[in-house]
């Protein structure tokens, strides 16, 4: 994957975020914006996860778990403890950080991917929790009435307005998770994604490193919940569920590994084709998509698709050259290849 | 880098003391001990399999001795983790090249200045002004490093697209990064051409003269015999010379641990 020199890279952010503030000029349809105001989220929940999988070569199957415990923290402190919704926010992303610490510890401190078959369990736990504490999360039924947003007098309450609350989020986070990929700390954990034994060599504290790097994945995730409480108003478990954190994964690797902008790009094709299938006669194809795209996507374009693409425009025009260039070929050599 | 430092010449740094690793009964060292002074460059050698690595490893961290203990500047240092027993001021490099393959020469070079420097995640991910400095002093002082070991030309390219030669010496600039007091060289040499290991030599001198202490394992004979103040032999895991390297090369254990296998130079 070639690294664009920092202007470039300024300037390819500021292009995005002004064709992302310019796309509701062009898309008046509410059912469209909607779509978008998803995006973002899943976006948010994408980079999240993209920064632990990517970076710190780890999996979470259990991501949707973090998601929902922020959209339940929300949702129960303002609609049955009446807090302000910005304070239920921050209250659901230290609880979110809490939790993952908790689960992070253990698992982290051991090599291998003991966090991907934590997570998978914590994920079915939180799963049961919602579904069967009714007397605080209401079960299948889910929570109604989930307050707006507010900043003042301004109420996030229309399709355009929630675009500009969510993708401003969502931005604001991509800009932060590039600014610490290229830091001391994002370096080490790109470190320790290399080589454990060199990383430690150096002085990187690898348990602490994949820790943080989880409960901020974590953090990001619940923030994507609060985000969706308020946007939807509704929420029940169904929305945060094993296959949720399927998707997630298959977000991260369509948008490719290690890269913090093809977050929005896995996320926008992942949700754009939920959403096709979903008008298809075919009960669960979404599921089956999945399978198909991560195994796809695996062989033939590990790096993901942006960087797929990329390689493969650059090998068409390799040949092409090569084929203009190259005299003709020569015999082989006697014994062949050793 | 630190100015030359002579006035510690001589002192010792490093005590081996009946440093012992047993895997899975098999005894890998047993009972070796030594010492490494300040300022001076001490080879240890040996037969394939004698235990090499695996003493290094001890002294790096990456595995508890089974027995004995390792004192850095008189502190014990066995059985820490190896990051702490880099922040202790011993960085090593890998038999086998351990490079950070998806980055680029500099950036494996900047992770070498982890311990010196101290941004934490909330001033990275907000990238206040100060951790904006120091980015800019990691960068620097990075680049002084590949100076030194002569990639300065080749910073951007990734690590992995490298030669073997200049991978060796890639690892070499990122250990020295940590500005350790004690480096350990696992097989520098190894896979270099006869001018390569011509220049690697100079380098080691180099990195000598800024007052590193180089503890160096090869199989080049001639490159260790010519380099170092002291040499260890060990042989089934076990020291059976040690001391300059003249003395070793007439040695009649060290000779007769060599024959068959490969002759000692002269």
């Amino acid at each position: 994957m070639t690294v664009l020199p920092t202007p470039y890279r300024i300037a390819l952010t500021a292009l995005g975020v002004i064709l992302l503030g310019l796309l509701p000029l062009v898309v008046h349809n509410n059912y469209w914006l909607s779509i978008l105001v998803f995006v973002a989220i899943y976006t948010i929940l994408a980079v999240g996860l993209n920064l632990l999988m990517g970076y710190a070569g780890q999996i979470s199957l259990g991501h949707a778990a973090f998601f929902g415990i922020g959209a339940y923290s929300s949702a129960i402190l303002t609609t049955q403890w009446h807090w302000s919704p910005w304070l239920a926010l921050v209250c659901g992303l230290l609880l979110t950080a809490l939790v993952a610490l908790l689960i992070g510890i253990p698992c982290l401190r051991l090599r291998g991917h003991y966090l991907a078959m934590a997570t998978l369990g914590f994920g079915w736990i939180v799963f049961i929790v919602m579904k069967q504490w009714s007397a605080v999360t209401q079960g299948t039924s889910g929570i109604e009435s989930i307050p707006k947003l507010a900043i003042g007098t301004l109420v996030f309450d229309s399709d355009i307005r929630h675009y500009y609350l969510v993708w401003g989020i969502a931005i604001l986070v991509l800009v932060i998770s590039a600014n610490l990929v290229n830091s001391r700390i994002g370096r080490a954990l790109r470190a320790v994604h290399g080589s454990e034994m060199a990383a430690a060599a150096l002085g990187v504290d690898i348990a602490r490193s994949k820790i943080q790097v989880f409960v901020l994945s974590a953090v990001y995730a619940a923030l994507a919940g609060s985000l969706y409480a308020h946007v939807v108003n509704f929420i029940n478990p169904t929305t945060f569920g094993f296959h949720i954190s399927v998707s997630l994964v298959v977000m991260v690797v369509i948008g490719g590994m290690a890269s913090i902008w093809g977050a929005p790009l896995g996320a926008a094709s992942i949700t754009l084709l939920i959403e096709w299938l979903r008008n298809l006669p075919f009960k669960d194809i979404d599921v089956i998509a999945h399978g198909l795209i991560l195994i796809l996507v695996m062989i033939f374009m590990p790096g993901g698709v942006v960087c797929g693409l990329q390689d493969i425009i650059q090998r068409v025009l390799r040949r092409k050259i090569r084929r203009a260039t190259a005299p003709a070929r020569l015999p082989a050599p006697e014994g062949g290849m050793q | 880098m630190t100015i030359t430092e002579q006035r510690n010449t001589g002192e010792t740094l490093l005590q081996v003391r009946g440093a012992r690793r047993v895997f899975d009964g098999l005894v890998a060292v047993n009972d070796v001990s030594f010492t490494i002074s300040t300022g001076q460059i001490k080879a240890l050698i040996g037969p394939n399999g004698a235990g090499k690595t695996t003493l290094l490893n001890m002294i790096s961290g990456v595995i508890p001795p089974s027995d004995g203990q390792i004192l850095l500047h008189g502190q014990p240092i066995h059985g820490l983790a190896p990051h702490r027993i880099a922040a202790r001021g011993i960085a090593r490099t890998f038999q086998h090249v351990e490079l950070f393959a998806g980055m680029t020469a500099m950036e494996n070079v900047m992770v070498g200045r982890h311990l010196r420097s101290r941004a934490g995640l909330l001033s990275a991910a907000l990238r206040l002004p100060g951790m904006w400095r120091e980015e800019e002093q990691i960068r620097s002082d990075a680049a002084r490093y590949l100076e030194m070991v002569g990639l300065n030309t080749l910073a951007d390219e990734p690590a992995k697209d490298l030669p073997f030669g200049q991978q060796r010496l890639l690892e070499i600039a990122r250990a020295l990064a940590t500005e350790p007091t004690l480096l350990l060289l696992d097989e520098a040499a190894s896979g270099l051409s006869t001018r390569e290991k011509k220049a690697l030599v100079e380098l080691i001198f180099a990195i000598r003269d800024t007052g590193v202490t180089i503890f160096i394992i090869d199989h080049d004979m001639d490159l260790v015999m010519s380099i170092s103040d002291e040499v260890v032999v060990l042989d089934h895991g076990e020291k059976i010379a040690e001391g300059s390297p003249g003395d070793v090369q007439r040695n009649e254990l060290v000779i007769a641990a060599y024959l068959g296998e490969e002759p000692v130079h002269a």
